[in-house]
C-alpha cells in the first residue's frame, strides 16, 4: 500500500479526519506574558481581563504538572504550542451567517451540522467555535427576545462586561490546579449563556467544538449563568481532524445555578483517538464544574466519551445550595490504545443535599479504563445522600478497567451507596444475537447500547440518536 | 433441505457426535430424542453456528455448506434456533431486539425493512395468536422473564422471522401444559409444505401435540433408531435404558 492508499484507509476509519484549508492568524509559538497580551490585544479586551490572564499565568509558573493519573504521556512542552489561532477572514467579523467562508461552512456540513438548515429544522441554537473563535450564532433574534444572553465568550467580554466579571472564575478560580490556570491564562474563546429570572430556554442550545490547525492546543472557556428559577440544556459536540502528533485540549467550563434553577449539561465527545497503533489522538483535559449556588438548584452532567487519545476529566458539581441536587451520567468507551480517567466529584456542603452518580465504562482492544470519583459529604451537610453506580464492560482480554472511588462522609445523618460490577460480553449473548440475524459488530453495538441505557436515556434526542450510532462505531473493529 | 452427512464433533477430545447423518425434506418435521449427554444440544449448537467445535463430515443446508457460513449468514438464509437457555441482554428492549433481528435478516434477503409502525402491528399480531403478554414486549429482553415466558419468546420470535428451518432444542423443558400448548401452536402455524423442523426433546408430552413426520433416537452421539410417531410411544414406555 503506498503512502496515499494509506492515508486514505486512515480517513475511513475516522470520518471526521479532514482539515480545512484555511489561513490562520497566529500568535508566536509558546507560553509568555508577550503571548497572553497578544492574544488579550486582538481580543480587544477590557484592563481587567488582561489582569484576570496575566494573575493566573503568575500563578501558573509555580504551578507543577499533576501526573497522579493513571493515562501517563509522553512530556508536553508548553513553549512549542501555538496558544492563538483564528481564521483570518474572521478579522471582518461577519454580521450573518451568509457573510461566513464557505469553506467554513462546508467543514461543518461534513461534520453534519450545516448551520442554516439543520439548525432551524432542529429547533437548535448552534454557537460553532472553528479552532478558536466563534464564529456564527444562531436563533440569537428569538432568544434575545427572552433576555437569553447567548453569544461566544469573547462577545460576552466586550457587551455583557458585568455579568462575565460578577461569575468568571467563582467557580474554577485563577488559582486551580495546572491545566484549568492554563486556560485561564490563554483561553481564546467559548460560549457564554445567561438565562434571566424564571425563564425557561425554550431551545437545546448547542457548541460545535473542533481543533482545526495543527500545533494548536484548544482552550475554550465555557460559562453558563441560570439565574432564579430559569432552566437551559446545553449540548456540546466535540470533533477533531486527524493529525500524527498529539494535540492538548484544556477547555475550562463553569456552570452557576441559582435559586431554583436548574442546567443541564450534555457533551459527545469524539475527538481524534489516534490510529489503531496509538499514534497521534487529542489529550483531553478539561476542568469542568458545576456551582449549585442557590436553594433547591440543580446541575445534571452527561457525557459520552468516545474519542480522544487520553481522556482526563472530572465533571463536578458543588451542591452548596440547601436541597440542591448534583447528577452525573457518564458512558466513556475506549478501543485500540485509548486511554480514560474520568469521573466526577461531589461535593455536599448544603443541607438536604442529593447526588447520584451513574457510570459506565467500555474498555475494548489494549485501552485502559479508570473510573475515579470522589463523594465529599460535608459535616454541615446534614441529611444528604448519594447513590453511585459504577458498571464496567470488557471486551477480550488486553484491555483493563478500574474503579478507584473516594468517598468521605462526616456526617452521621447523611448516606452514602455505592455499587460496581464489572462484566464481559459473554459468548453466548453473542451468539445468541448472530443467530437472531446480526453480524458481530450489529451485535456488540445492541448489547453495549443497552448497558448504556439509563445514560443514554438522559441525552436529549437528536443527541441520544447520533450517540447510540457513535457507540456502536467506537468500537467497530473490537470484536474477532 | 438439510442434509447431515457423517458429522462427527469433538470438544476438548471427548467425542461427542459420531458419523451422524440425517436427511430432512422440505414440509417435514423431524424430532431427536436422546437422554442427557446424548449429544443433541451439540448437534444445535453446531448447526446454529455456536464456535468451539472439532468438526468433520458435512452439512448442506439447501445446497450451501452450512461450514462455510457465518451464524448470521445461516440465519438470513432461513435457520433459526429456539435456544435451550434463551439469553438475556440487559438494557434492550425485547421489541428492539426483534424489530433489529427482523430486519437484519429482512436486508440480507433483499427486502424492504420495517419502519416501527409496520413492525408494531405485526408483532401485535403475533403475539396475540401466541398470547404472549404484549407488555413484555416492552421489557429488557428475558431479563426477570420466568422460564415459561423465555421459551414463549423464542417462538414469537421464530413466528416473526418465518424461518425456513426452526430447530427447537428442548423448548418444551420446564414449560407447563398451557405453555406447551402455545410453543405447539407456534409451530402447527408456521408448518407449511415449505417449513421444515427439527425438535429436540426428552419427552414424548410435546409430541402429542406436534405431530412428527419422524422420530430419531439419539444415543452416544449416534442415532440408533429411526420411525414414525409411534416410536416415540414405545420410547416412552420403555425407557432409553432398556431401549436397545
Amino acid at each position: 500500500m503506498d503512502k496515499r492508499e494509506k492515508d486514505i484507509e486512515k480517513l475511513k476509519d475516522y470520518k471526521y479526519g479532514f482539515s480545512t484549508d484555511i489561513e490562520n492568524i497566529r500568535a508566536p509559538k509558546g507560553l509568555n506574558e508577550d503571548v497572553i497580551k497578544f492574544i488579550s490585544n486582538i481580543k480587544k479586551e477590557p484592563k481587567w481581563m488582561l489582569d484576570f490572564r496575566l494573575k493566573a499565568f503568575e500563578r501558573f509558573k509555580q504551578l507543577k504538572e499533576p501526573n497522579w493519573q493513571k493515562p501517563k504521556y509522553p512530556k508536553i512542552d508548553y513553549q512549542d504550542l501555538y496558544y492563538y489561532s483564528a481564521p483570518k477572514s474572521m478579522n471582518d467579523k461577519p454580521k450573518s451567517l451568509d457573510e461566513l467562508d464557505p469553506k467554513l461552512l462546508e467543514t461543518y456540513k461534513k461534520l453534519g451540522i450545516p448551520l442554516q438548515e439543520q439548525a432551524r429544522l432542529n429547533g437548535i441554537a448552534v454557537d460553532a467555535v472553528f479552532d478558536s473563535v466563534s464564529v456564527a450564532t444562531t436563533f440569537k433574534d428569538e432568544l434575545t427576545k427572552q433576555g437569553i444572553i447567548f453569544c461566544s465568550m469573547s462577545e460576552a467580554i466586550q457587551k455583557h462586561p458585568d455579568l462575565v466579571k460578577k461569575y468568571l472564575g467563582t467557580v474554577i478560580p485563577t488559582t486551580d490546579h495546572f491545566f484549568a490556570t492554563l486556560n485561564s491564562a490563554v483561553f481564546t474563546d467559548g460560549s457564554f449563556v445567561y438565562i434571566p429570572e424564571g425563564i425557561k430556554c425554550p431551545m437545546e442550545l448547542s457548541t460545535y467544538f473542533r481543533i482545526n490547525a495543527s500545533e494548536t492546543g484548544q482552550f475554550e472557556r465555557t460559562l453558563i449563568i441560570a439565574d432564579k428559577g430559569s432552566y437551559v440544556s446545553y449540548l456540546e459536540g466535540c470533533t477533531a481532524p486527524m493529525r500524527d502528533e498529539n494535540q492538548l485540549h484544556a477547555a475550562n467550563v463553569e456552570l452557576i445555578a441559582l435559586e431554583d434553577a436548574e442546567i443541564k449539561y450534555s457533551t459527545v465527545q469524539n475527538w481524534y483517538p489516534g490510529d489503531e497503533n496509538g499514534k497521534g489522538g487529542i489529550y483531553n483535559f478539561v476542568t469542568k464544574r458545576g456551582l449549585c449556588k442557590g436553594k433547591n438548584s440543580k446541575i445534571s452532567w452527561t457525557q459520552v466519551e468516545t474519542g480522544s487519545a487520553i481522556t482526563w476529566k472530572y465533571p463536578s458539581c458543588i451542591l452548596k445550595g440547601d436541597n440542591s441536587i448534583g447528577e452525573f451520567y457518564s458512558i466513556a468507551i475506549t478501543n485500540n490504545h485509548q486511554k480514560a480517567d474520568t469521573g466526577t466529584k461531589m461535593i455536599h456542603l448544603g443541607k438536604n443535599t442529593k447526588s447520584k452518580i451513574i457510570s459506565k465504562g467500555i474498555s475494548a482492544g489494549f485501552s485502559d479504563m479508570t473510573y475515579r470519583g470522589l463523594v465529599d459529604i460535608n459535616s454541615k451537610a446534614k441529611n444528604s445522600s448519594n447513590y453511585t453506580q459504577c458498571d464496567s464492560l470488557l471486551m477480550g482480554n488486553k484491555c483493563g478497567a478500574h474503579t478507584v472511588p473516594y468517598i468521605k462522609n462526616k456526617n452521621f445523618d447523611s448516606n452514602i451507596a455505592h455499587e460496581a460490577t464489572t462484566s464481559k460480553i459473554s459468548e453466548e449473548q453473542l451468539h445468541y444475537c448472530q443467530q437472531r440475524g446480526l453480524n458481530p459488530e450489529e451485535a456488540v453495538g445492541l448489547i453495549v447500547n443497552g448497558f448504556c441505557k439509563e445514560v443514554l436515556q438522559q441525552l436529549p434526542m437528536e443527541f441520544a440518536v447520533e450517540a447510540q450510532k457513535l457507540v456502536g462505531i467506537s468500537l467497530e473493529g473490537s470484536v474477532g | 433441505m438439510l442434509k447431515i452427512n457423517n458429522l462427527s464433533a469433538n470438544i476438548e477430545d471427548k467425542s461427542i457426535l459420531k458419523d451422524f447423518s440425517l436427511n430432512i425434506n422440505p414440509g417435514e418435521v423431524h424430532a431427536i430424542m436422546g437422554p442427557n449427554g446424548s449429544g443433541k444440544s451439540t448437534l444445535s449448537n453446531i448447526l446454529s453456528g455456536k464456535k468451539g467445535y472439532e468438526i468433520s463430515g458435512e452439512v448442506l443446508f439447501e445446497n450451501n455448506n452450512l461450514f462455510e457460513l457465518e451464524t448470521e449468514e445461516r440465519a438470513h438464509k432461513g435457520i433459526f434456533l429456539a435456544f435451550q437457555y434463551p439469553l438475556e441482554i440487559p438494557g434492550v428492549n425485547t421489541n428492539i431486539f426483534l424489530k433489529t433481528s427482523l430486519n437484519a435478516i429482512r436486508k440480507a434477503k433483499g427486502e424492504k425493512e420495517l419502519d416501527a409502525i409496520e413492525f408494531l402491528k405485526l408483532v401485535k399480531e403475533k403475539a396475540r395468536e401466541l398470547k404472549f403478554d404484549e407488555e413484555k414486549l416492552n421489557r429488557q429482553l428475558n431479563v426477570g422473564f420466568s422460564g415459561g415466558e423465555k421459551k414463549k419468546n423464542e417462538i414469537l420470535q421464530m413466528s416473526m422471522l418465518s424461518p425456513k428451518l426452526s430447530i427447537l432444542d428442548e423448548t418444551d423443558s420446564g414449560l407447563d401444559i398451557d405453555a406447551l400448548k402455545v410453543v405447539s401452536d407456534g409451530v402447527n402455524t408456521l408448518r407449511s409444505k415449505d417449513n421444515s423442523f427439527l425438535i429436540i426433546t426428552h419427552y414424548q408430552r410435546l409430541l402429542d401435540y406436534i405431530k412428527p413426520d419422524f422420530v430419531h433416537v439419539l444415543m452416544n452421539g449416534k442415532i440408533i433408531k429411526s420411525g414414525g410417531p409411534e416410536l416415540a410411544l414405545e420410547l416412552e414406555k420403555k425407557g432409553y435404558e432398556n431401549f436397545n
